[in-house]
């Protein structure tokens, strides 16, 4: 099942990629999603799953930027990890040195191939970061989608199928919120950096988001660390959860 | 051919304009009367001394000093260039980014126009060297200017957008691509304007000049269409060229917005 939706998404995705937004062929990030890889890598096709190990995908060695860390993290394939804490504690800056996009010390691993080895951009596509405020440069919500998206998963976030068609200017700051993190999905990143995707969501949107999030993060397998302000909803989403306070990680009970 | 020369009378008669012109300037308190008046003290000096130079150089055809007075305009270019950004770029970046466009653009058009246009000799025919080298470098430096200081507001009045677009994958050059070609295009529009208007609604500078000083009419229109077309090429490529170089000097070699690289708030 995972395998054949794979191949139809890459197949949908191949004849655009000089659009630029989509990852160019041969990344080695995205070689785990390829049906391949996937063989060798977790035996699911060939059934030995228990013989082959499930590696470390994100892991922060003694990562430091502005206020935050020297900081270690492990983040497994296929898992969630919720960090809390304060406002000002660092949270976003954290995930943006994680993204690449603040300069830092210390070195960020995926797969054991460290980020300073990697072109910027690449790393972005497979290590992407959603921010907790969508912002958008042209007039349609369609041209921010140079690539496809599955076809359910506007339907999924209680979407318009037309909502693609949308202008910009006309959609509610939910619907952005919402789009954006399609628009994150649609380059299949294998970490996705999530600063608190249901922050303008009702509680029912909230759960489409979080329901649809952790399909993706099973289906893909992808990586997700997840800021949270609600108790709660960390609880519902997260293997384990982690409270950042002056610059350091500490685990919360679940 | 005869020029009837102005006096120092004349000039001074003239320069009452600029007398009542600060006095208004007092009385509704509009606070530019010292620029206004230290602008124009600055303009007749710095005018009167030109005035000198070009008659030594023009008896003195010689290549080094002709070179030496073009290197001159340059630099000074450079600072103007610099001087008239909001929020330029930290460190020296500033001032070699303009220049060098300037100097690649303006004296690549003016050294083509003079030794296969134009054709003078010895190419560097003060005469003609100098005055073009200042119309196309003054030109190109406004446009540079202009350029340079919207590439800037629009990196920092955008950033959250270039940012989102680095977060999704997309290259430094996609990311700041609409700023780049907005803040080029705002660099052309006052050569495209000039260019447009040129005889209808104003008779430029140096056709006015020529025809002042005796030149029939269509000979000054032919020079003039030169020089247009001199000028929008130097604006042009040059506004390109340092439009380019900047926003490269935004990102650093992770392909982070680098906002800190600007000076100021």
């Amino acid at each position: 099942m995972i395998h054949d939706n794979k191949l139809a998404r890459s197949a949908a995705c191949v004849p655009k990629r000089h659009a630029g937004q989509c990852l160019p062929p041969g990344d080695p990030c995205r070689d785990a999603s390829s049906p391949d890889s996937e063989v060798g890598r977790y035996g699911q096709i060939t059934g030995h799953r228990q013989a082959v190990p499930i590696t470390t995908m994100l892991r922060l060695a003694q990562l430091a930027t502005r206020h935050v860390g020297p900081l270690s993290l492990h983040v497994g394939l296929g898992e969630c990890v919720c960090i809390q804490g304060a406002s000002g504690s660092g949270k976003t800056l954290l995930l943006r040195a994680i993204a690449d996009l603040d300069p830092h010390q210390g070195e960020i691993y995926l797969d054991e191939q460290p980020c300073s080895a990697q072109p910027a951009a690449r790393w972005r596509a497979a290590v992407t970061l959603l921010m907790a405020e969508s912002h958008w440069w042209a007039e349609r919500i369609g041209d921010h989608f140079p690539c496809s998206i599955e076809a359910d998963w506007l339907a999924r976030l209680a979407l318009a199928p037309e909502a693609l068609d949308w202008s910009v200017a006309r959609c509610s700051t939910g619907e952005r919120q919402r789009l954006a993190l399609l628009r994150a999905l649609m380059g299949r990143p294998t970490v996705l950096l999530l600063d608190e995707p249901t922050g303008n969501l009702d509680e029912q949107s909230t759960r489409l988001v979080e329901a649809l999030l952790d399909d993706y993060r099973q289906r893909q397998p992808a990586a997700l660390l997840w800021i949270s302000h609600d108790d709660r909803q960390a609880a519902r989403v997260a293997e384990r959860r982690y409270r950042l306070h002056d610059g350091q990680l500490t685990p919360l009970p679940r | 051919m005869n020029v009837i020369a102005l006096s120092a009378v004349d000039l001074s008669l003239a320069a009452l304009l600029i007398l009542a012109l600060a006095s208004l300037s007092r009385h509704l308190r509009l606070g530019v009367e010292r620029q206004l008046l230290l602008s124009a003290a600055r303009s007749t000096i710095q005018l009167l001394l030109i005035g000198l130079v070009l008659k030594v150089l023009f008896a003195n055809a010689d290549l080094l000093w002709v070179a030496t007075m073009a290197g001159l305009m340059l630099l000074v270019a450079g600072r103007e260039v610099m001087a008239r950004q909001k929020r330029r770029l930290r460190g020296s970046w500033g001032f070699a980014i303009g220049t060098l466009s300037m100097f690649v653009s303006s004296f690549a058009v003016t050294v083509l126009a003079l030794a296969c246009i134009i054709g003078t000799t010895p190419w560097y025919a003060p005469q003609y060297a100098i005055p073009l080298l200042g119309m196309v470098l003054g030109n190109t430096m406004n446009g540079i200017s202009l350029a340079l200081d919207r590439l800037t507001q629009e990196a920092t009045g955008k950033r959250a957008i270039i940012e989102t677009r680095l977060a999704l994958g997309q290259e430094w050059q996609q990311a700041i691509g609409d700023s780049r070609r907005e803040a080029i295009r705002v660099g052309l529009i006052p050569i495209i304007n000039a260019m447009a208007a040129a005889g209808i609604v104003s008779l430029p500078g140096m056709m006015t000049g020529q025809i002042l000083a005796g030149t029939p009419p269509v000979e000054a229109v032919n020079y003039q269409i030169l020089v247009m077309f001199l000028i929008a090429g130097g604006t042009g490529f040059g506004t390109a060229v340092a439009v380019s170089l900047a926003a490269r000097r935004l990102f650093d070699e992770r392909q982070r917005l680098r906002l800190d690289r600007l000076h100021g708030q």
